[in-house]
């Protein structure tokens, strides 16, 4: 129990502090207690209690979710995904199809969306897993834009281009807050339950030595399914979620290579593949990192060239934003040279880069 | 019949790897298995644990065909194998290798985990059992290998020259662990380079060349059998 | 009957660029083990050099095009020597990370293009992009049938390198087995970054000859990517001889694909015909022949 214990912290943190964001109260309450702490901590501690970050913290726990389910097939299976967002397209149109086509709620996606994707994966793998080397990730590239075709061209059911549109359920962004914890602590869970049991092992073993696991007595092609199955569910679930939370969808956003199966891959790398908490860190940092640019650093430099009336800042500002995908690019080519196994997976190695002095113990 | 290769052959393209090869296996023995650098030991290897399909032939075990199963089926009938080229699980512990081999046959964690503890002491990995297979010496990943195989509960153990790279003291002790695996039941064939283990250890040998049986007999037959000396020996082995 | 052959020669002229970009392609896969996503964005690069030679300073595109090729020559050396090879040392769990980084590349090359040049249409118009001429009554592209020929000619070139040269036969002899090819002396790591440049610089002239009767945005580098591996995946993963199948069988089926069933499905037909060949023939043409 004990490596869970800083997790365990934090998620009571997650799911606290919210509250004083909405229920009247609640907040007064919060800001008495965190005022025995430091008056620079507070800030912090109260971050919650505004929308705009709530928002944020949704995408965070939304992508922890998706970050996760990547790490399960390509961290510890060892079978890198390149087109994570066929599942989560697939995850959401299932939703959004729920509600337009059988006047459902979209909410139902959450038990059509999982298995929906999984449904996708499983010819899909069955088909892949028979080879070896490059072709499941090949593969996985491919169905992608397949997936975004068949969206695009099949007007009758999909709308095409034009999309999804549905009425969001609740005003307030509490709910979602609290569904996509639940989501991303059921991911996450679910996945360390996987990764200690039979399962987990054998998912291991073919990443380490696909030979190897064979004569182990190991399917190799069966348990490669399995991992990919989870994997697909979850995404899918993590779809379903974003077509209520965002309430519309087209197919170049959700089964957007750079912005879904591109992003699940750095959420993976970032944080640290084939750790427990990786991913949570990588969304974290990921969301953080896309946000900054998407603003011009929370609007901070445009606001520097409105206060300087320097032309220079402001040009700078306009390519801060132009750079948000450049920024992803970079961040994939630097991560892997100098930090492949993540800020998790590298950590003590990070730790001596940053702060020389204090390994000197160790 | 416990184990039997029917007329087994492999072509490769154009070439032929083993070229219709029979024998049988008794419960029980242990089967060595002889010829020089490219004469299809680890291909009869690979044929037998359903890495490559059959040309032509077939291979029995305890009656049923195996030929044609996949590899891991074969494995969950019962025969376990070591490869010549090590392959550890690099980034697990050695416990967790032999862990994850020995899930075949339990039905919870802990009975793995128990498995795999008892098959470790077995093989004398206790002392590196926590550190990672990939830092292993050679001696030690040798054992490892052969862990693994054990921790399936194999009838059969196919070892692909377990004793290749080690020194003297590491070689009596390959020895002596693998009579211990025979005195625990276990039907072995051996593929092996150096002379004095399979002299040793094995009951009956066959020795090939060129994918082709030459002669089959006891080790003493075999050593002094005329063609096996130029094709394989050389000349100065008899003196 | 007339629009059957027709589509045919149109479909042969791009299959013979679509030959080019996949025998790169073929030629990394085969050396370095990996496939490289940023193919078409390499191309995309060689592209916009085309485009400013010929905006700014008037070259003609077919005189732009030894400068496209060494630039990407260079390009592609730097990017193996810089960004893949030190990767080979790196010690890292995911396995796929090679051809993670060239993701990496691909989307810093496209997006850098995008900053320069903006997410405009570019086209480069002379004299001879539209021009024709007819054999009996079917219509030849002069630019394409250009183009055709400079591949035929490159790729013989490329065969005559690979088979009569050494250092063709030390690129043969990493791509068939890097550690033997280690032992007999063969600098593995210099010959993996040649290789690279070489890919780089085939698929540089597909982009350069393709210029004169093609548009070009940032994002194209995407589908040609695409189109690069579904030709080797059909040709038989690193098979050079296949790849030049793949390209012309590609060529074929997307402009049949266009004439008779629809414009709309031209990406699609490439992505179901990688399917199908990963069902009914995984390991591509090269199985068939046993090259």
């Amino acid at each position: 129990m004990r490596q869970h214990r800083v997790p365990l912290i934090l998620l009571a943190y997650l799911a606290i502090f919210p509250l004083g964001a909405v229920v009247p109260g609640v907040l007064g309450v919060l800001q008495k207690a965190a005022s025995v702490f430091p008056e620079w901590l507070q800030v912090y501690l109260l971050w919650f209690t505004d929308t705009y970050l709530l928002n944020l913290m949704i995408l965070v726990l939304m992508w922890v979710t998706i970050g996760s389910a990547w790490n399960l097939i390509a961290g510890y299976t060892g079978q890198v995904s390149f087109g994570d967002a066929a599942f989560f397209g697939t995850g959401a149109y299932a939703a959004g199809l729920l509600s337009t086509k059988l006047g459902l709620s979209a909410w139902w996606g959450f038990l059509v969306g999982g298995p929906l994707a999984v449904l996708v994966a499983f010819p899909f793998g069955w088909i892949c897993f028979r080879l070896r080397g490059a072709y499941f990730a090949l593969a996985t590239l491919a169905l992608n834009e397949v997936m975004r075709h068949i969206a695009t061209i099949w007007q009758s059911l999909t709308k095409g281009m034009v999309g999804i549109m549905i009425m969001p359920t609740f005003v307030s962004k509490l709910p979602y807050y609290y569904i996509a914890l639940g989501l991303a602590v059921l991911s996450i869970v679910c996945i360390e339950i996987v990764v200690n049991s039979r399962w987990g092992y054998y998912f291991i073993s073919i990443r380490e030595d696909q030979d190897a696991a064979e004569s182990m007595g190991i399917d190799t092609h069966y348990y490669k399914m399995v991992s990919l199955c989870i994997a697909a569910c979850l995404t899918g679930l993590a779809g379903a979620f974003w077509m209520n939370y965002n309430g519309s969808i087209d197919p170049r956003s959700v089964f957007s290579l750079h912005d879904i199966s591109i992003m699940a891959i750095l959420v993976g790398i970032v944080g640290g593949v084939s750790t427990t908490y990786g991913p949570a860190v990588g969304a974290f940092i990921m969301v953080a990192v896309s946000e900054v640019f998407r603003t011009g650093g929370f609007g901070m430099l445009e606001g520097l060239a409105r206060m300087t009336n320097s032309p220079a800042t402001e040009v700078v500002a306009k390519y801060v934003k132009e750079a948000h995908a450049l920024s992803f690019g970079l961040l994939v080519i630097v991560i892997i040279l100098f930090l492949p196994n993540g800020v998790v997976g590298d950590w003590p190695r990070l730790k001596r880069a940053l702060w020389p002095w204090s390994g000197k113990k160790a | 019949m416990f184990f039997e290769a029917h007329h087994i052959v492999k072509h490769f393209g154009g070439l032929s790897a083993v070229g219709g090869v029979s024998f049988r296996v008794d419960k029980g023995e242990i089967f060595g298995l002889i010829g020089p650098n490219g004469s299809g030991k680890t291909t009869i290897f690979n044929l037998i644990n359903g890495f490559h399909s059959l040309s032509h032939g077939e291979i029995f075990f305890e009656g049923a065909r195996i030929s044609g199963l996949k590899t891991h089926e074969i494995c969950r009938r019962g025969i376990g194998r070591t490869f010549q080229v090590v392959k550890p699980l690099k980034r697990m512990t050695v416990l967790d290798n032999v862990i994850a081999s020995a899930f075949l046959r339990s039905r919870t964690k802990s009975q793995a985990i128990d498995l795999a503890e008892e098959t470790i002491e077995f093989c004398g990995l206790g002392p590196c059992r926590d550190k990672p297979a990939g830092g292993l010496p050679i001696a030690s990943r040798k054992r490892l290998e052969i862990a693994r195989a054990l921790a399936t509960k194999p009838k059969l153990l196919l070892l692909d020259e377990t004793a290749a790279g080690l020194n003297h003291t590491e070689l009596e002790e390959a020895i002596e662990l693998i009579s211990r695996i025979r005195t625990a039941g276990v039907t072995i064939i051996i593929v092996e380079h150096i002379m004095k283990v399979i002299m040793t250890i094995s009951d009956r040998i066959l020795a090939i060349n060129h994918g082709l049986a030459i002669t089959e007999g006891t080790p003493k037959e075999v050593a002094t059998h005329p063609e096996v000396i130029t094709a394989y020996l050389g000349a100065d082995y008899v003196a | 009957m007339e629009v059957f052959f027709q589509t045919l020669v149109a479909g042969v002229l791009k299959g013979g660029l679509y030959a080019l970009i996949g025998l790169g392609m073929a030629l990394i896969m085969g050396v370095m083990g990996i496939i490289n996503l940023a193919h078409g964005q390499l191309m995309m690069v060689a592209m916009y050099i085309t485009f400013v030679l010929f905006h700014y300073l008037g070259v003609d595109p077919y005189r732009a095009l030894p400068i496209s090729m060494v630039s990407l020559f260079l390009l592609g050396i730097f990017i193996q020597k810089f960004l893949l090879n030190p990767l080979m040392k790196v010690e890292s769990i995911l396995p796929e990370n090679q051809v993670l980084m060239t993701v990496g590349i691909g989307i810093v090359l496209t997006e850098t293009a995008r900053f320069i040049f903006s997410s405009n249409f570019r086209s480069v118009m002379t004299s001879y992009s539209t021009a024709v001429f007819f054999v009996g009554g079917i219509s030849f592209s002069v630019a394409l049938c250009f183009a055709f020929l400079c591949a035929i000619l490159l790729t013989a070139g490329m065969f005559w390198f690979l088979l009569k040269t050494d250092l063709g036969r030390c690129i043969r002899a990493v791509a068939q087995d890097n550690e033997a090819a280690r032992l007999m002396g063969v600098n593995a790591e210099r010959i993996k970054v040649l290789t690279m440049g070489i890919g780089a610089m085939l698929v540089a002239a597909a982009g350069t000859m393709l210029m004169p009767v093609y548009y070009l945005f940032p994002d194209i580098g995407g589908p040609f990517t695409r189109k690069a591996f579904v030709i080797t995946i059909l040709g038989g993963l690193g098979s050079t001889v296949g790849a030049i199948f793949g390209g012309l069988t590609l060529g074929l089926v997307e402009a049949f694909g266009a004439t008779y069933i629809g414009m709309d499905y031209e990406d699609m037909l490439g992505l179901i015909i990688f399917i199908l060949v990963l069902l009914f023939l995984p390991g591509g043409f090269k199985r068939l022949t046993k090259v």
